[in-house]
């Protein structure tokens, strides 16, 4: 079905360019044609600039309205987050106004001073001001935006270990998410691939012999009680992969052979943002896809889709082989009460050994 | 001035020089302008190639996993009933982003209009060594083939991406494509490095040496500047790259560990110890981060020369722009790292990184300022390759302001590898370096072929072109927005981007217009190479030396003497003359002041 909509639509393209090559063959008169602009190639297409210009703006304007109840700067659920989305405003703003202004100009310029025979061009090469003054205008706002950005980045970067922060370790392999909390000591054992003993069911290298590692729990689903600030430390047993948390704007790699860190404070439960009207839209706007993709599945006799339901989620954000796009682990962010209640439920490492 | 001599005891060997053989003509010719027409039409070929692939993974990400009749005819066992396999799928990415970046818009426009222009445009019968030249181009054929039959090895070709990162690149049991696929990847990549480091080598050379008697550097055309800066940049980086393939070569081959450590995978633990990923990625973006200014920096020379000429007005500011392209070149060296923001690295590297690569933004806005002011009171004569320099502008700001975004580490962390990443570099090196090549072919095709090529199907590939460009990449940049990551081969595992799917559709059907729109201009391409309209010899009145050589090619470029140069590239309406534009050739007249700045 799919495939001949696509020829149809190929087909109707070609036809398409080739009748407008012919209209433009027949506006053409004949004779010392040298396929150098005349002064109607130059107005009409001073004309489609300003239409592309229109163009321009309008594809703005649609993109911001139909899919600008951007995720990512607004509903953050981390501490920091709403940080990084106050910079992004900020710099979306910046851009959207220079964005506007320098397309007007240019269009507006190749529309305005179009070629006509026996007009003469400005000999104008040169100004210093003029120079000046687009050098230091970014030079200012560039300022700006590099101190602003830096100082986040520099919150976001730094560790606090006074705030006695959770310690959870993320572990990334082909093709799934781990998380191991460190246990009432707080404390996460030694690790090494090396020490990987399948058998034993000791799938994260964890060191037998290290009391750390005794309490430590690994689990498939990663619980974060809200308000309470979390430092990851992120570890892979094969190739690269990036443990992105958008939701919480977070991301960092994860490298065989180190240990990276990123740590943030989960703001806002799960259950409190799924009641988030932004939310309840959005999940809204999904099922409704959701129940008109299930009618064509009823059609070929498939199980319908399940309706959605928000959670957070880990996704695999580096290129890491062919189930690269599956790769993903869910969060859920809970009352302390709620996660005490959940992590009391997993199994200590020391108990889940097979020997 | 020295070199000056050497070119006028050279005069007397071209006076008599002979009949030339089919194959030192066409295959093994050593004359420049058959090099770039070589270039040109390679790199073409493996344009055509990169779009086709880009087009059927757009299809894949628009209709996830339905069979399709494209994917059927082309990718054979990879598409089981038509449905394109998971692996495929990234190695399409992979190759498509290694053809454009390096075979098109490395090797088919520098090389192209390197080529071309360096001889014609500063005075001079040839490239410094005609043979480095043609061993140049033929590594880079050499290259291009084995490229091509990587796509063909039974386990896939390589899939890990563009960039390669090991350990996915380095170990075979991590991916299909990262065993004989990525075997050929990389030793296609150090022939092509070795290609571009001679060619670059020759153009610094020449420029240097082989001016023209008047032609300082102050008067040379920007497109040389553009083109002398790009060389210098790639034989500092383009050894940096070779150098990472080296060692990964040695990890994969060899059994040393300068990426690896502590792997287990598929139930074993591997014996690398010590080695980091992180210092290749380092490597890797020391050369990939220039590499996107060797793309752009040709494609800013073509795009201000083409300005100029078709405004009918003197480029604006050329000292800022020739100070910008410096610029720029130097910064382009030390900025690397904002790749690696969240890759583990210390943060405070981030920090300086987010410093050096903020300020590229400076030079990079002077030059579109520039462009902007030389349009401004100008007579401006709408070619289609003034189209396209205008159109290179155009994309060159919307996709240089996120850059302003991605450089901010703070702002990198939530949109590093999603589809805003994707969106931004399409449009600011992708689509504007590819404006820029065709400015340069529209302008230069009869100085390449003797003919023109045919104006009204130009416009019609301008208009559509442009058209789809926006309306593939600038929605994208709003999937990326709301987090979609980059490279995944379907979504429909994360009902959390259900409500992106109807954009990727929308995306996806652009991208084929566009691709479709592109056999318009190959016909215009081809076809005119034939039976175009014959070209007079300086068919857009244009001021630079080229356009001084007769319409027919000969070796030597100029048939009596080389001209020698009294002014600068930019006397366009300049007051006191009739014409609206004076050669470089033409000497003063009395009185006449030389402005030069």
């Amino acid at each position: 079905m799919t495939a001949l909509l696509t020829i149809i639509i190929l087909v109707f393209i070609s036809v398409a360019i080739w009748q407008m090559v012919k209209i433009f063959d027949l506006a053409q008169a004949k004779g010392e044609n040298l396929e150098v602009a005349t002064d109607k190639d130059n107005t009409i297409n001073g004309y489609l600039m300003m239409g592309f210009l229109a163009f321009i703006y309008i594809i703005t304007i649609v993109c911001f309205v139909k899919w600008g109840d951007l995720p990512l700067m607004s509903n953050s659920a981390s501490e920091h987050g709403s940080t990084i989305d106050n910079l992004m405003i900020i710099s979306m703003v910046i851009i959207f106004i220079v964005q506007v202004i320098t397309q007007f100009l240019l269009h507006y310029f190749a529309f305005k001073y179009k070629g006509e025979k026996g007009k003469k061009a400005l000999f104008f090469a040169d100004n210093n001001k003029l120079e000046a003054i687009w050098t230091i205008i970014p030079v200012i706002v560039l300022a700006g935006l590099i101190i602003y950005g830096l100082s986040t980045w520099i919150n976001i970067m730094g560790v606090d270990e006074s705030d006695d922060p959770l310690v959870v370790e993320l572990y990334a392999q082909q093709f799934n998410w781990k998380a191991r909390y460190a246990g009432a000591d707080n404390t996460l054992g030694k690790a090494n691939v090396r020490l990987i003993d399948i058998d034993r069911a000791n799938i994260l290298g964890l060191d037998e012999a290290d009391p750390n590692a005794q309490d430590d729990m690994i689990t498939t689903e990663l619980h974060l009680p809200v308000g309470k600030p979390v430092l990851f430390k992120m570890r892979s047993q094969d190739v690269l992969h990036s443990a992105y948390m958008p939701h919480f704007r977070a991301q960092m790699n994860c490298v065989p052979g180190m240990i990276t860190q990123f740590g943030f404070t989960p703001t806002v439960t799960t259950a409190d943002m799924r009641e988030t009207p932004q939310m309840l839209e959005k999940v809204a706007r999904i099922n409704d896809i959701r129940v008109e993709k299930s009618k064509v599945l009823a059609t070929k006799g498939e199980d319908a889709l399940e309706p959605y339901e928000f959670d957070y989620l880990l996704l695999c954000n580096k290129i890491c082989g062919k189930s690269h796009y599956n790769m993903q682990m869910k969060i859920v962010v809970e009352t302390q009460e709620e996660y005490d209640a959940w992590i009391k439920e997993q199994k200590e490492f020391k108990n889940s050994l097979i020997n | 001035m020295s070199a000056h001599a050497d070119t006028h005891a050279h005069e007397d060997d071209h006076g008599h020089h002979h009949k030339e053989t089919f194959v030192t003509k066409y295959i093994f010719s050593q004359d420049h302008k058959m090099i770039a027409k070589q270039y040109l039409v390679t790199g073409t070929i493996m344009g055509v190639i990169g779009v086709l692939m880009s087009i059927m993974f757009r299809m894949q990400i628009a209709w996830p996993e339905e069979p399709n009749v494209l994917f059927e005819a082309l990718l054979g066992k990879w598409a089981p009933d038509g449905v394109m396999d998971a692996d495929i799928y990234l190695a399409l990415v992979t190759i498509h982003g290694t053809i454009m970046v390096f075979f098109v818009l490395t090797a088919g426009l520098s090389g192209t209009f390197s080529n071309l222009l360096i001889p014609l445009q500063i005075g001079a019968r040839d490239m410094a060594s005609g043979f480095l030249n043609m061993v140049s181009y033929w590594l880079f054929f050499l290259s291009s083939i084995i490229m091509v039959i990587s796509l063909f090895v039974e386990a896939g070709p390589a899939a890990a991406g563009w960039t390669i990162y090991p350990p996915l690149s380095a170990l075979p049991m991590a991916q299909g494509g990262s065993g004989m696929g990525m075997t050929l990847w990389l030793v296609s990549m150090a022939i092509f490095i070795a290609s571009s480091l001679l060619g670059s080598l020759n153009y610094v050379v020449t420029v240097i040496n082989l001016r023209t008697k008047g032609m300082s550097m102050t008067r040379l055309p920007l497109t040389i500047w553009a083109f002398f800066v790009t060389a210098i940049i790639g034989i500092i980086s383009f050894p940096v790259l070779l150098s990472a393939a080296l060692l990964l070569i040695m990890d994969r081959s060899f059994g040393t560990s300068f990426f690896l450590s502590d792997i287990f995978i598929q139930g074993e633990v591997l014996h690398y110890q010590g080695g980091s990923p992180v210092l290749f990625e380092h490597l890797f973006w020391f050369l990939g981060h220039p590499e996107v200014y060797i793309v752009i920096l040709p494609a800013m020379g073509l795009v201000s020369e083409i300005m100029a000429s078709n405004s009918r007005k003197p480029i604006f500011g050329y000292r800022a722009m020739i100070a910008s392209i410096l610029a720029i070149a130097f910064l382009s060296t030390i900025v690397w790292g904002h790749h690696m923001f969240i890759s583990g690295m210390n943060p405070f590297l981030g920090s300086v990184f987010t410093f050096t690569t903020l300020l590229i933004a400076i030079p990079s806005a002077v030059k579109a300022f520039n462009w902007i002011t030389t349009l401004w009171k100008g007579n401006l004569q709408m070619n289609p390759a003034m189209l396209f320099s205008i159109g290179f502008v155009s994309t060159f700001i919307t996709g240089g302001l996120t850059g302003i975004i991605l450089g901010d580490s703070a702002l990198d962390i939530n949109v590093h590898d999603t589809y805003f990443v994707v969106a931004h570099f399409h449009l600011v090196m992708g689509i504007s370096a590819l404006y820029g090549m065709f400015a340069g072919i529209y302008h230069w095709f009869p100085k390449m072929f003797g003919r023109m090529l045919n104006k009204n199907l130009g416009y019609i590939h301008f208009w559509l072109t442009a058209i789809c460009a926006y309306g593939v990449f600038f929605p994208m940049h709003f999937i990326g927005m709301a987090g979609l990551p980059r490279r995944y081969y379907t979504n429909s595992n994360f009902p959390l981007f259900d409500d992106l799917a109807n954009v990727n559709v929308i995306i996806t059907i652009f991208a084929i217009i566009g691709g479709i729109v592109q056999i318009l201009y190959l016909y215009n391409f081809f076809s005119s190479i034939f039976f175009g309209n014959k070209a007079t010899q300086n068919p857009w009145k244009s001021t630079t030396l080229e356009w001084t050589t007769p319409v027919e090619h000969i070796h030597g470029n100029w048939p009596g003497e080389i001209p020698h140069v009294h002014r600068w590239a930019y006397d366009y309406s300049k007051p006191g003359h009739d014409v609206d534009f004076v050669p470089q050739n033409i000497p003063l007249k009395d009185g006449e002041e030389e402005l030069q700045h």
